[in-house]
């Protein structure tokens, strides 16, 4: 039994240069996609990332960016219509 | 309930109680009755009571969020501060930014927690972490964010360890109850849909076929009905409580399997007197429908990204919207032949 979304999608990146080892990115995931290795973060399963953008919104230096939003169809289907009646990138939100 | 009197003012003190009422209120939140109105006021409440010492969490002003948070802490002295969130759950509003970062500054400085509180340290549950810059919130208060546990089932076990959360509770989970509490919602969002297509469908049956009788134009226009909501209930409901068990990533796809599977089950039991072009679209239209609600699903859980629904959509939207436009012409051809 799997419960895992489609490969090679998410826009998540780890700059592990700027990494300070704080952790905290490991704390915020909901999916252990990180875990720390003397001092510095690694991503050790990207694919488990649902771009919630928790660990970019708390990583103190910086190190980590995603585009976050839901992975949810409705929002999304939302966005399209709303991106072509504003001409703007409309991140995808719960209702 | 009641009061207590505080260095800072009063206090509302909240029950852990949780009564028929309760109970009821969140049953009909999910269902859909009044969902956006189920709201607590923001602000700081106190469980038993609480002192300078006592543990702050932070919380959201759902009260469907309020409720589980409560009815954990019976038997504790705690103080809970809940943020405006617009009767919005936690995560939902960190990821719209209501749970958010300036809305918890404003909120303890507004409650005055700085002087009520000799410690400084905040409780915030994982789920609020997008929302939340915990370095931030340090800076500009001094309160030091510890990430709690995603559950609020896990926060007895989580305070008498010394706040020590243990890799479980970090992790998003999806298990069958989870899937099941959130099937009246999806059903609550398709109705809208449902009964514009259904009377579309009987409308077009009965102006199409003028010159049969009113019953015959009935019967016409109530097979297509069965089918869609055969797809809906195999979409929104079957689906969901098989996702682990479908093969395949893409909800669509699992969707669309058990449309198939469910279409061909039908014409083995009941399709011996159909028509061979009815055959042909029930084949068609009843993996669209499934795949779509099943597509639709994809909100509700807890492991899906947007890069990769959006990747999804458009795949899985032309090749449902093609497969339902074979679906109904060949079933018009074969009624009209």
């Amino acid at each position: 039994m799997s419960l895992r979304y489609l490969k090679d999608v998410v826009t998540l990146q780890l700059d592990e240069e700027k990494c300070s080892g704080c952790g905290m990115c490991t704390q915020v995931c909901v999916h252990g996609v990180f875990a720390v290795n003397k001092g510095v973060a690694h991503l050790v399963d990207r694919d488990a990332c649902i771009e919630c953008g928790a660990c970019a919104r708390n990583c103190p230096v910086e190190a980590v960016s995603v585009r976050s939003g839901v992975g949810c169809a409705y929002a999304v289907w939302k966005s399209w219509f709303r991106r072509r009646k504003q001409g703007g990138e409309v991140s995808p939100a719960c209702s | 309930m009641g009061w207590i009197e505080t260095g800072s003012g009063r206090v509302a003190r909240v029950s852990t109680d949780i009564t028929l009422s309760d109970r009821l209120g969140g049953w009909r939140v999910r269902w859909g009755i009044n969902r956006m109105h189920y709201t607590v006021g923001a602000g700081l409440y106190a469980v038993g009571e609480p002192g300078s010492q006592s543990p702050v969490l932070v919380s959201a002003s759902y009260k469907l969020t309020f409720d589980q948070l409560r009815r954990e802490l019976a038997g504790r002295d705690v103080w809970l501060l809940v943020l405006e969130t617009f009767g919005i759950n936690v995560w939902c509003a960190a990821g719209k930014g209501t749970f958010g970062t300036l809305e918890l500054i404003n909120r303890i400085n507004h409650t005055g927690l700085p002087t009520l509180v000799a410690h400084r340290t905040l409780i915030v549950p994982q789920l609020g972490a997008p929302g939340i810059a915990a370095h931030e919130v340090n800076k500009a208060t001094g309160f030091k964010v510890r990430y709690g546990p995603i559950r609020a089932e896990d926060l007895p076990e989580f305070l008498d360890r010394g706040m020590k959360v243990t890799p479980a509770m970090r992790r998003a989970r999806f298990n069958l109850r989870d899937r099941l509490v959130l099937i009246p919602v999806e059903l609550v969002q398709a109705w809208k849909l449902s009964l514009i297509l259904c009377s579309l469908i009987l409308v077009l049956s009965t102006v199409a076929l003028r010159n049969l009788s009113l019953a015959s134009r009935f019967s016409t226009g109530l097979a297509p009905m069965i089918v869609y909501l055969g797809g809906l209930v195999m979409g929104s409901v079957v689906t969901p409580i098989l996702l682990p068990w479908i093969p395949g990533r893409a909800f669509s796809l699992k969707g669309a399997q058990v449309g198939l599977l469910s279409a061909i089950l039908a014409i083995l039991v009941m399709g011996s007197t159909w028509k061979e072009a009815d055959v042909v679209a029930l084949l068609f239209v009843v993996p669209a429908v499934t795949a779509y609600f099943a597509l639709n699903f994809t909100g509700c859980t807890t492991f899906t990204s947007l890069s990769g629904v959006e990747k999804e959509m458009r795949i899985a939207l032309p090749m449902i919207i093609l497969a339902l436009v074979v679906g109904v012409v060949v079933w018009t051809v074969g009624m009209l032949a």
